[in-house]
């Protein structure tokens, strides 16, 4: 039973991929596309747990907490960069 | 006891998938970009934690492995999650919504974003 809601959470977050990305092609703003990178980070953390649970392994716990860790600093230097041109001053 | 621990992770796995896929599809379908802001950073973040609770459950109970990771990787998703839509609704204010449209705030005080307009947006005002 696990297994089958493994792969219905997997096909679900993978969908999810590829509306964020086909989101990231036709935005109609900048931030809209900054918000789609973030929401991929996400997904990409969720299907990386997924897949620890689905090999019965805890080594991608680290991997998820890069991810998150990478996924929020962009996302801020992003709107740092929308909003002021600059990153660092 | 093991059939009632398999339902819970197996319910928690398929609601998490339904809130994440809900999400991403709110990002596509919801009408202006102040809207848009709700579906990731309030459906996603409760898909994931889904997702991170039946984790939790399954190598605690099943995989007999417990970890605090989970609660690790949740606990920094739904604090900076507030913080990213809250940037990037500034960044889309600044950008895209002239200070005329603003409704008014019903206080003395103007829009506090708005404080230091000059120097907040000068560098893209004319790009």
């Amino acid at each position: 039973m696990i297994e089958l809601a493994l792969t219905f959470a997997f096909s679900c977050f993978g969908l999810a991929l590829l509306f964020n990305l086909w989101r990231i092609v036709s935005a109609p703003g900048v931030p809209d596309r900054v918000l789609a990178l973030d929401t991929m980070v996400i997904n990409m953390i969720a299907l990386l747990v997924l897949y620890g649970i689905r090999q019965g392994t805890g080594v991608n716990f680290e991997a998820a907490l890069l991810f998150a860790m990478t996924g929020f600093v962009s996302t801020v230097a992003y709107c740092k960069f929308m909003l002021r041109g600059y990153i660092i001053e | 006891m093991t059939l009632v621990t398999e339902i819970l992770i197996s319910v928690l796995l398929v609601v998490a998938g339904i809130f994440g896929i809900v999400g991403s599809f709110g990002l596509l379908k919801l009408p202006d970009p102040m809207t848009r802001l709700h579906a990731p950073t309030k459906a996603t973040t409760i898909g994931i934690g889904g997702v991170l609770i039946a984790s939790m459950l399954y190598f605690g109970l099943v995989a007999d492995s417990f970890s605090w990771h989970e609660i690790l990787i949740s606990l920094f998703l739904f604090l900076t999650a507030p913080i990213t839509a809250n940037f990037i609704a500034k960044a889309h204010l600044h950008r895209e919504v002239p200070v005329s449209e603003l409704p008014p705030t019903g206080t003395d005080r103007a829009w506090a974003t708005y404080d230091h307009d000059i120097a907040e947006t000068a560098p893209n005002r004319n790009l």
